[in-house]
């Protein structure tokens, strides 16, 4: 029972981590799936984040804030779309420059407003996303097993958590069961068979980067205002780049980005679980090992020494329609 | 019908960069603005604080020395169709080799410290470089992701070790030992006191040399007329008979080799211990010093001292006006990423057709028009281009 308390416990944690990284690895999905790579995802994360814990701090609610988060997200991407859409730019260097971007002006505009070193104030009550109770959580608290796993593991979260989660169904339907989730595939992998066909491929291509700012200001949102009770400097601490390795992990499809995230999120609850605890046999586990295992992970299978993991052809190549 | 002519060189390589520069730099003007700021006393103390004296001329070369590594980091795997932005891994990972060496080679002198250390960071770079590279040649891996992740390994590598391997016991925080003697690199101050405080040191002369060493090797020598073919265009490189995964391989090392010097610069010629973070970005901002300088050493060399005189100024800047802090620097780094780098094509595509209808009015003046053959060319085209 005692191990059984302590699993759910991880578990729960778990998903609370998996958060994030899941809707950045959605919002990269689209994007990269009509073929505009992004390696901002973090610098959109860390906008959405410190526009979300701003609005939130002024006007004491967390739904302004998310609608601000969402809003600076996408004015992000639209940078990104500009550069790489509409100027052909280098979509690697236009995601450097997105990272730096929100690094900086994230630091410095919350040290002009705030002057806590670029914190904001601390948010409580409706400011935050706080927990939901599902119907009956507390009633079948009692009932062993089922009990606690109902009412810990999957009652008691936040709307955004239900939200993310709802994403990856939602994301798998638009992407394979739509007329434009054809053609959001269609512009990533042939499109001048899309322009054929007499589709506008880049305007297709904004859409997609657009989807991808709205879910990058809601996980930049969930960081600061449902998980913690503020911004924070850098808060994503490359949780980006984790969804983007995630991305990979899941060759590009939804449910299996629900998974490959899970896991991340899974071992970076299981890192923090172990920080300074000593296992039987083992001895302290590095928790460097474990926080480095995402990457590895996803260097090894990008090699091809575990299945393969093939993008999108056309991906990161500006389309030029022929004269 | 379209008037659009390429551009002559001098446009595509100094009226552009400048226009997006100075573009880059009414934005971040902008930005001073927007938090209450004069922005024209900014420029002036930014600038006062990177020429306007000795030390901080000396600060300026010392960032422009780390720059100068990291963009040839980015340029020389750029030349050959790879885009390198692991250079931040590759020198963090090689200040092991650097710090080694030096505690080990303490007693002795650094004429013997200087060369070995160069030698084992940039062993352990190159080998951080060399298996992205690897991994692209041989496995097909996308470089930008490998990289990405090799950053992010090699910052739990040292993380852990510098926690439990090279800690000190009776040092609480998470330092090396410090280097006393040999292993620190001769700073330009033991000669020239008008550089004050600033730790420029001995791996100036080393970064000019590098950039020397770039140019040779790029222009003037067999692996590098290979690096570029492959780079223009890997199908033409194919049929003339160069290994491409050789070359890929190649120039990664090199330019895992080439980041490695910051760690020089920085652990041994500031620090004198290992610590964490000593690369700071300056890897990342290789990428726009590179992507300035249009890859070519020459170019890299003005940029880094761009880049080194921002860092320098915007450390002044921080300094005299509170309000901006040293994220400025950062806000207006990216800036120059997105104008220079990405946004490349704001200003091309109008400039395009304003020289297209230069010309077209000259030549309606004049004679006919005379039709230009196509700049982009075919593979063999450009590979007979390339050859010349």
């Amino acid at each position: 029972m005692e191990f059984f308390n302590a699993s759910i416990f991880l578990l729960d944690s778990s998903v609370r981590l998996t958060v994030p990284l899941l809707l950045a690895c959605l919002a990269g999905l689209y994007s990269e799936r009509a073929g505009i790579f992004d390696i901002g995802l973090e610098g959109k994360m860390l906008a959405g984040a410190f526009a979300a814990a701003t609005v939130a701090a002024l006007t004491g609610s967390a739904l302004y804030g998310l609608a601000a988060g969402i809003g600076v997200s996408i004015i992000f991407s639209l940078i990104h779309g500009v550069a790489s859409i509409t100027f052909r730019g280098n979509q690697i260097i236009s995601g450097v420059a997105i990272n730096f971007l929100a690094a900086g002006l994230t630091t410095l505009l919350g040290q002009t407003w705030f002057r806590q070193g670029g914190r904001t104030p601390a948010l409580a009550g409706d400011a935050r996303f706080n927990g939901i109770e599902l119907p009956f959580a507390a009633e079948l608290a009692g009932i062993p097993i089922i009990g606690p796993i109902y009412s810990e593991l999957i009652s008691g979260h936040n709307i955004l958590v239900y939200v993310a989660f709802a994403a990856v169904p939602l994301t798998y339907y638009i992407l394979f069961h739509t007329r434009f989730g054809l053609r959001l595939r269609a512009s990533g992998e042939n499109p001048k068979a899309v322009d054929t066909a007499g589709i506008n491929v880049n305007l297709m291509r904004f859409k997609a980067v657009l989807i991808t700012g709205v879910l990058c200001g809601i996980a930049g949102a969930y960081l600061a205002t449902a998980q913690s009770a503020g911004f924070g400097n850098n808060m994503t601490a490359g949780k980006g780049f984790i969804a983007l390795a995630a991305l990979i992990f899941a060759k590009w499809m939804p449910i299996r980005a629900l998974f490959a995230t899970l896991l991340f999120g899974f071992l970076d609850a299981l890192q923090i679980r172990l920080q300074g605890v000593e296992l039987p046999m083992i001895g302290e586990v590095p928790v460097q090992l474990i926080q480095a295992l995402p990457y590895v992970l996803t260097v090894v299978l990008l090699a091809g020494f575990i299945g393969k993991a093939v993008g999108p052809k056309a991906g990161g190549i500006p389309y030029v329609k022929e004269r | 019908m379209s008037v659009r002519k390429p551009l002559p060189r001098w446009a595509d390589l100094i009226l552009i960069p400048a226009l997006n520069l100075i573009l880059a730099f009414l934005v971040s003007g902008l930005v001073v603005l927007m938090i209450g700021e004069n922005p024209l006393e900014a420029v002036q103390i930014l600038l006062f604080g990177a020429f306007g004296y000795g030390e901080g001329i000396g600060y300026t070369l010392h960032f422009a020395t780390n720059f100068v590594f990291a963009g040839l980091a980015f340029a020389i795997a750029s030349h050959a169709g790879q885009f390198n932005i692991g250079a931040e891994g590759q020198a963090y990972i090689a200040g092991l080799g650097a710090i080694l060496v030096a505690l080990f080679l303490d007693q002795t002198h650094w004429l013997l410290v200087m060369p070995l250390a160069m030698l084992a960071a940039a062993a352990i770079g190159g080998f951080w470089g060399f298996v992205p590279g690897y991994l692209a040649a041989k496995r097909g891996s996308h470089v930008v992701i490998t990289t990405i992740m090799f950053n992010f390994i090699a910052a739990a590598i040292m993380v852990y070790l510098l926690n439990n391997v090279l800690k000190q016991p009776d040092n609480m925080a998470p330092e090396s030992a410090s280097v006393v003697n040999a292993g620190k690199m001769p700073q330009l101050r033991e000669f020239w006191d008008f550089f004050g405080f600033a730790p420029v040191n001995v791996m100036l002369f080393v970064a000019i040399a590098a950039l020397i060493f770039t140019y040779v090797l790029l222009w003037r020598t067999g692996l590098g007329y290979k690096i570029r073919t492959l780079g223009k265009n890997p199908d033409a490189a194919h049929y003339a008979g160069i290994s491409n995964s050789a070359v890929v391989m190649i120039s990664m090392t090199i330019a895992g080799a080439m980041a490695s010097m910051i760690a020089l610069n920085e652990v041994l010629g500031v620090q004198g211990r290992l610590v964490l973070d000593f690369v700071f970005g300056y890897g990342f901002v290789g990428i726009a010093v590179g992507l300035m300088g249009r890859n070519h050493p020459i170019g890299i060399g003005l940029s880094a001292i761009l880049f080194g005189a921002l860092y320098q100024g915007g450390q002044e800047l921080a300094f005299m006006m509170p309000a901006v802090t040293r994220e400025m620097i950062v806000v207006i780094q990216a800036l120059v990423i997105l104008f220079t780098g990405a946004m490349e094509g704001l200003f091309r595509g109008p400039l395009e057709t304003l020289f297209g209808l230069v010309e077209l009015n000259r030549s309606s003046a004049g004679r006919d028009v005379q039709e230009k053959p196509d700049d982009r060319g075919t593979g063999v085209a450009s590979y007979a281009k390339s050859k010349e």
